[in-house]
Parts: C-alpha cells; structure tokens; sequence
C-alpha cells in the first residue's frame, strides 16, 4: 500500500537559481543541497514551511537520468514554457499575487474566482508554470469553471 | 549542459527559446489590446521578420495566428457565460470587425457565436479545473494529416485562394475577411 507522495521533481535549467527563485521568492525552505560523490549529481531540494512530508526534487535535465539528446529536448520545453509542473496552495491568492509580483515573478494570469477557489497563474525562473491556488471550503458552482482563459 | 551541435536550429538555445514565451505570455496577457506584431517583436528583442519566423518554428504558428485562436478561445468562454452580444464579446476580445470575428470563429470552431451560445447554453458544461483549461487553450492546435490540406485558420501567410475543403467547415467565406483580420498581427 502507497501511504504518501513524499517527492516530486520540477525539472529547471540552473540549480543555483532556481533555489533562489524557489525560498527566496516563493518562500519555500531548503531540505537538501548536496553533491553525491565526486563530480556526481547535485541534489537540491525545496519544500513549504508547513509541509515536511512533501518535497521538490530541482533537476537539471542530463546525466545520470537523461541521456544528452532527451536533455537537449527537455530544457527546449522548459523554455519555451509549455511545462507545467503543479499547483501550490495559499490562503490569500491575491496578497500572495501581490507580494510575488513586487518580487519581479512573472504571472501569466492575476487572481480569478473559480468553483474551487481563486487562482493565479505564474511561471518560475526556468519557464515551467504554476497555479497558485486559494481553495474554497466547498465547490461554488455559480462560478463558470472554464473561466481562467479570461 | 549538452553542447549544441552545428547546424542545430537556433530554437534549441534557451535564451531565445526564453523571449518568445515571454512574447507568447505577453499576448496572453494583453489579448484585449490593439496588439501589434512589430510591438510584440520589439518586447522579445526581434525584428518583425525574424520574430515572426521564429515564433513559428518554436510554437508552430505565427504569433497572429496565435493570438486570434487565444482570442476567439475567449470569445467561446465569454458566450458560454456572460451576458453580452456577440458584438460586445466580438469588441471585448480585440476584434475590430464583427465580420472578421465571425469568420475566424466559424473557422476555428465550426460554429457561428450565435450557434455556438445556444449548443453551449443548452447543455451542462463539463466540469474541467481551470488550470487544465488553461493547459489546453494554451496548447497547441493539431496538425492537419499530411495531404488533408490546411486546417481553419492557419492560412496565415497564404494568401492566395485558400483551400476550402478542409473538413467540418465547408463552404465558409473565410479568406476575405479572413487575411484583412489578421493584418494586425502576422
């Protein structure tokens, strides 16, 4: 039996600032920054303050886990921002969107209400985006779902 | 980091790769705006031309063509929900022509707004997160099967007497209308 997803990998172009971009901006803590072995993989990860069990791999694509050739293609990906690697939660969507924005994040969308919450749209320093999302309690269907392309 | 091989297409570097999503998001952003291409380019650091080039080998159409399937994507979600003629919606999402607009809405969606308010009025909407949504209207418009001719709306440089034959929307007046539309962006 699976009991949790302890980690998940956000796939970036520069270790170094994606962490900065990921605490720094995004607030979130450093849980690991280290090198396994000599020349070997460095392996960094972040997470929310309040969320131990839950941890972000910051990969670079490339060797050990990607040959050249798929690394090539994937940092192309990342780029040109068609990767989209999740949803963070808030309690204030658009305090939230505010403070980011001062910091120079990039939105692609501001706040707006859905069924499930009020959301925002950003992308980190390597291109991927994330929704940045102020659940609701409960669905309010009398807000259009499909309504986020406005 | 992979060295880029000769001959590699210049899409493979980041930093170019970079600044056409920064001009992709800036149309997202600004969709209601009188865009201009040669404005857009300006802010990725481009010439119209090689912006325009460019774009299209990393997305796979031009940014004008982008920016009218962004926008009539929006007019479908304007019908769908808010109370607004199809003029005010056709206004809203940047179309300076209701003509225009209803051409390159029944290319892209088969339907005219009038016909498509009333088939998505009638039915319950399917109930899609709308970061999915947001996936996917971002995305990127299938490909047409080789030999099956162009798809609606893409006939962005053609020109000439575009193909009608292409599937669902057979016998839509497109083209006039069509290529003076776009003059604003492509």
């Amino acid at each position: 039996m699976i009991t949790k997803l302890g980690l998940a990998t956000v796939w970036v172009l520069d270790q170094d600032s994606a962490k900065a971009f990921f605490t720094e901006k995004l607030g979130l803590e450093v849980r690991d920054d280290m090198t396994l072995g000599e020349g070997g993989m460095r392996w960094v990860t972040v997470g929310a303050k309040g969320q131990p069990e839950l941890s972000l791999a910051l990969m670079v694509p490339g060797p050990p886990t990607m040959d050249p050739g798929s690394a090539t293609q994937m940092k192309a990906l990342i780029a040109k921002g068609v990767l989209g690697a999740g949803a963070f939660n808030t309690d204030d969507c658009q305090a939230e969107y505010e403070r980011l924005s001062a910091l120079g994040v990039e939105f692609v969308h501001p706040p707006e209400k859905r069924p499930y919450g009020i959301e925002a749209v950003f992308r980190d320093d390597s291109g991927c985006w994330y929704s940045l999302t102020q659940p609701f309690d409960e669905l309010d269907e009398t807000v259009p779902w499909n309504d986020c392309v406005g | 980091m992979g060295n880029v091989r000769t001959g590699a297409p210049p899409t493979l570097d980041t930093g170019v790769l970079r600044r056409m999503r920064l001009a992709r998001d800036a149309m997202d952003r600004e969709w209601a705006e009188p865009l201009d291409v040669s404005a857009v380019a300006a802010r990725a650091g481009y010439s119209r031309y090689h912006f325009v080039r460019l774009f299209h080998e990393v997305y796979g159409e031009t940014p004008g063509a982008y920016l009218t399937r962004r926008r009539i994507e929006r007019a479908q979600d304007l019908l769908r929900t808010a109370n607004l003629t199809v003029t005010e919606i056709c206004m809203q999402v940047g179309f300076t022509s209701l003509g225009t607009f209803c051409t390159r809405f029944k290319q892209q969606t088969g339907a005219t707004p009038t016909e498509f308010r009333r088939r998505a009025r009638s039915g319950d909407a399917a109930a899609i997160p709308g970061c999915f949504v947001l996936l996917w209207a971002g995305g990127f418009r299938e490909r047409p099967a080789p030999g099956s001719g162009e798809a609606p709306g893409s006939g962005e440089t053609s020109g000439s007497g575009e193909t009608s034959g292409s599937g669902e929307t057979p016998a839509v007046s497109k083209n006039r209308e069509g290529r003076a539309a776009r003059g604003v962006l492509a």
